[in-house]
């Protein structure tokens, strides 16, 4: 399958009182067609900074100051930010639902003109046609009594319907790519249940792919096939599902899967947090982030220059200079 | 992963104002006196203080009292703004007219902050009944014009400077105790109030000791802004002929008196108006920069 | 609510009127008793007719009930019925008035959102310093400044007087040129300050970006997501810009010579005809209380989640 979407070296700085803060600090990802891929880390890591970059959405202070991002074979960053070429990608071709469904709609307009604008802007349907459509896909996504229900406002839905309501809008143009930022944290648990079924049937309908960004592995862990940890802003380690949670090879991923619960494992196992806090991203120096937190760093850690991320076999990559062994690297991180 | 916070853009505002460590004094030093204009208002301001204060010394002429030879004189080196119908010095006028601009003002501020402060903070402290008719009473007043509220109380009282100020008085307190409501009732959220009751402090000290003081500095920044609206409005009642007349040296009198000699000697109007609007000017630049340099969070509210 | 306003204002106006040192038959009598020629008997007749007599609470009572048939009762000054007076003078205030605030809310409105959306830029500076100079400006000086320019210099327009547009449109028209830009100055910068910082506040928010995850154009976003959300705080503002408007009135009819309410204020105030003032002070907080009135259904049109609850 060929690459739908393929970051290279993508940096997002943002230009603070303080200083410089490197929100997204050389990252490189893929992603395949209809793949789901995880991306997991901590607040602040940078994992939202970087999905905002592809679509060049991110806002002043911030500025994507390198890498490329290319998607469908075109670099997008050589676009300007709000040019025709980056309106006809998104929303069309890559879409993007977020975190908070209570101020993500807008709530002077009603459901229908906040569907159908889309569908008549990059399908070029006319109001009926694209009434219709919207109707059609607000009831795929479960919304009952879709025909009523499409001239109400964002106020009068719950926030799981919300959700669902920006589901079938992100959906709406057939994008071959969905991002999903936190799509589910601002939910209860059971909505979260649902509404990741919902988003797993949709895409596989709409043979769409999935970037998911969150900080819950257990939302990956049932759902994607690849994963991506990020920590300050970069990527240290990335792999398959089943590689990453049975063999995790970065402290940070190990202290990741410590925190939390397992059904496949013995009762009793404590619960062990990372200490210390997530690091000032304002003025990072060029060495391991995780330093000051690991448990497991020794003589080699400090000082060293930035680990890039080695292959350790299976598409597994890792960026620790304690927990590589080299092994036949591919082409891609 | 234990700290749940919010993720994804929210949380790059997050980092991004993370506050370099500077203490507060050198910060509102720093932001209060960067703004070119708020320093030039800070200069205008410090101008009419030095004027009010100086002005037997620094005026050429007496403002009052003119000489009939030099009637309407256009501005020359004699005169350096000229003379209006009386003989008298407009530039002296103007000078003198520093103190009524300055009396008026902090007068009327303060008096209006005495009775106004206290009310907003009663109200929104205790609530209940009092609390809404005493609110409802000002958003009643707050409704009306400015102007026209003061002009009727002034006219209802009886001209004079003193019945002007009065009526100004009157009609600002609304301002400040709608405002001191509301300052009043989201400190009271404060955790800290919370704990002062617990510990058995009485009403009384926990409004004064500590709701007020919170208060404070967003009340200096409303009574700058009162301040220009103020000016504005004592030109307007002054130039109706309410308030200070001739002789006595009011800005907004002088642009009355002007009108009649508009074609000849329009200095004479055009002078003590422009002195108004840059007056004004200056006491609101100050106050958006001490509001900025205070707390810019309340860039909404006031 | 409103209600209060009203009860208020005309309550301290007529109390005060009566409770001050001085007899009020006295102002009441106006110029005619300081000739000193009446009798006793012919001021206790006149005390009797004006209902002098009666206990304050009566004397309200009859004013209001006055009042609600539409009776305001008769100027002391210019002896003749109050309520004709105002009729005649009402709506010239009202074409001023209106026209001004048509105008500065429009204006403002515009002058803010450009200024918000292009912020930073020169336009943006411009706009914001014209605002931020816009509300210091006196009203009744700024009317000098144009009356000596575009009047007497430049002999364009005239300087002073009030021609009904029904009578004369065009020399309406250049009559009212002058008066309706001073008075639309002040609230069109104030109005454009709220709009301004309104739009900023809107454009950050989530619903926008969600907008520009949508592919829209930038047009689109402004006119279509950010306008009607921005301009939910700004209709609580025009209230009180529509109040500066009044406000200015009685300087602008005073400074350009139009026969209208504000200006019979004035000069009853002068006049010590505490009947018109009584009358007046209703007759203003009326219109306060309509446009309010019109504030809050237009909150109600433009943000639906007020509508359904």
């Amino acid at each position: 399958m060929s690459g739908l979407l393929e970051v290279k070296n993508l940096s997002t700085h943002f230009n603070t009182e303080g200083g410089v803060v490197k929100a997204v600090d050389g990252v490189s990802y893929y992603v395949d067609e209809q793949e789901i891929v995880g991306v997991v880390g901590e607040s602040g890591c940078g994992k939202s900074v970087t999905q905002l970059s592809v679509m060049q959405l991110v806002s002043i202070p911030g500025k994507i100051v390198g890498g490329e991002v290319i998607f469908e074979g075109r670099d997008l960053l050589k676009y300007p930010a709000n040019g025709p070429e980056m309106r006809s990608v998104r929303g069309a071709r890559i879409a993007m639902i977020f975190q908070e469904p209570m101020t993500s709609l807008n709530p002077v307009l009603t459901i229908e003109k906040q569907m159908t604008e889309m569908l008549q802007l990059h399908l070029g349907m006319g109001r009926e046609a694209a009434r219709y459509r919207a109707i059609e896909l607000l009831g795929l996504v479960g919304i009952s009594g879709a025909g009523n229900r499409i001239n109400d406002y964002p106020h009068q839905f719950s926030g799981g319907m919300r959700q669902r309501v920006m589901i079938a809008m992100a959906l709406s143009c057939n994008p071959k790519l969905l991002i999903a930022d936190e799509p589910t944290t601002a939910l209860d648990v059971t909505t979260q249940a649902q509404l990741l079924e919902l988003m797993k049937e949709m895409v596989a309908k709409f043979r769409t792919s999935l970037i998911i960004v969150t900080h819950n592995l257990g939302v990956v862990a049932r759902y994607a096939q690849r994963i991506y940890i990020m920590y300050a802003g970069r990527i240290v380690e990335s792999g398959t599902t089943k590689d990453i949670f049975s063999n995790p090879r970065h402290p940070y991923t190990r202290g990741l899967l410590r925190c939390i619960p397992r059904l496949d494992e013995e009762k009793g196992r404590r619960l062990v947090p990372i200490h210390g806090l997530p690091p000032n991203l304002i003025n990072m120096p060029p060495t391991c982030a995780f330093n000051p937190r690991c448990g497991e760093k020794s003589t080699r850690c400090t000082g060293n220059a930035l680990t890039p991320l080695v292959h350790v076999g299976n598409g597994h990559y890792v960026g620790c200079v304690l927990n590589n062994e080299e092994k036949e690297s591919e082409h891609r991180v | 992963m234990s700290q749940e916070r919010l993720t994804g853009p929210a949380a790059i505002a997050d980092i991004s104002e993370i506050p370099p460590v500077v203490s507060e004094w050198s910060r509102f030093q720093r932001v209060f006196f960067q703004r070119k204009l708020v320093m030039f208002g800070l200069a205008v301001l410090l101008v009419v203080v030095f004027c009010a204060a100086f002005a037997h010394w620094l005026a050429p002429y007496d403002p009052y009292r003119g000489n009939m030879a030099d009637s309407l004189v256009q501005p020359c080196w004699k005169y350096l703004l000229g003379t209006d119908i009386q003989g008298r010095d407009t530039l002296s006028r103007m000078i003198y007219g520093c103190r009524t601009v300055l009396m008026v003002g902090f007068i009327t501020v303060t008096v209006a902050a005495i009775i106004g402060i206290p009310l907003g903070l009663m109200a929104g402290f205790f609530g209940g009944i009092s609390n809404m008719i005493i609110m409802r009473a000002m958003d009643a007043l707050m409704g009306f014009p400015f102007l026209l509220l003061a002009l009727l109380l002034s006219a209802v009282l009886g001209g004079g400077i003193q019945n002007v100020i009065i009526a100004l008085s009157i009609a600002l307190v609304p301002g400040y105790a709608r405002v001191m409501h509301g300052l009043t009732l989201s400190i009271k959220e404060n955790d800290y109030i919370l704990a002062e009751r617990a510990m058995g402090a009485s009403s009384r000290r926990t409004m004064f000791g500590h709701v007020l003081p919170n208060a404070l500095a967003p009340m200096i920044v409303l009574a700058t802004a009162q301040l220009g609206i103020l000016i504005l409005a004592e030109a307007g009642l002054s130039y109706l002929g309410i308030g200070i007349k001739p002789p006595g040296a009011a800005w907004g009198s002088m642009v009355a008196d002007g009108y009649q000699y508009l074609l000849s000697n329009p200095v004479l109007s055009f002078a003590p108006g422009l002195a108004i609007m840059v007056v004004v000017f200056a006491f609101f630049m100050v106050g958006d920069g001490l509001r900025d340099a205070l707390d810019p969070r309340l860039r909404g509210l006031l | 609510m409103a209600v209060v306003t009203l009860w208020l204002v005309t309550l301290v106006v007529f109390f005060a009127m009566r409770l001050l040192p001085g007899d009020p038959l006295i102002i009441f009598m106006g110029e005619s008793v300081q000739s000193g020629n009446m009798t006793t008997e012919q001021l206790a007749k006149l005390r009797v007719e004006y209902g002098l007599d009666k206990p304050l609470v009566v004397q309200y009572l009859t004013w209001i009930a006055g009042l609600v048939h539409g009776n305001l009762g008769t100027s002391i000054h210019y002896h003749e019925d109050v309520g004709k007076l105002m009729a005649e003078r009402f709506p010239i205030t009202l074409h001023l008035g209106l026209l001004a605030f048509l105008i500065e809310a429009t204006l403002g409105v515009l002058l803010g959102l450009v200024a918000a959306v292009r912020r930073g830029t020169w336009v943006d500076v411009a706009a914001t310093t014209f605002a931020n100079i816009g509300v210091c400006v006196p009203v009744f000086w700024l009317g000098l400044l144009l009356t000596y320019f575009f009047g007497l210099r430049l002999g364009l327009l005239p300087i002073a007087g009030y021609t009904s547009p029904f009578d004369d449109f065009w020399m309406s028209t250049k009559q009212i040129i002058m008066p309706v830009v001073c008075l639309a100055i002040g609230s069109m910068s104030f109005t454009a300050r709220q709009m301004r910082s309104s739009m900023l506040e809107v454009v950050r928010q989530d619903y926008i970006r969600t907008a520009w995850s949508k592919g829209l154009r930038e047009r689109t976003i402004i006119l279509r997501h950010a306008l009607k959300p921005s301009l939910i705080p700004v209709i609580t503002v025009l209230g009180i810009s529509a109040a500066m408007v009044l406000g200015g009135s009685v300087l602008v009819e005073t400074v350009f010579a139009i026969p209208g309410v504000g200006r019979l204020l004035v000069s009853s105030i002068f006049a010590q005809d505490y009947v018109v003032i009584q009358s007046g002070t209703f007759v203003i907080a009326t219109i306060i209380i309509l446009l309010n009135l019109i504030v809050d259904i237009s909150y109600g049109w433009i943000d639906p989640r007020i509508r359904y609850s």
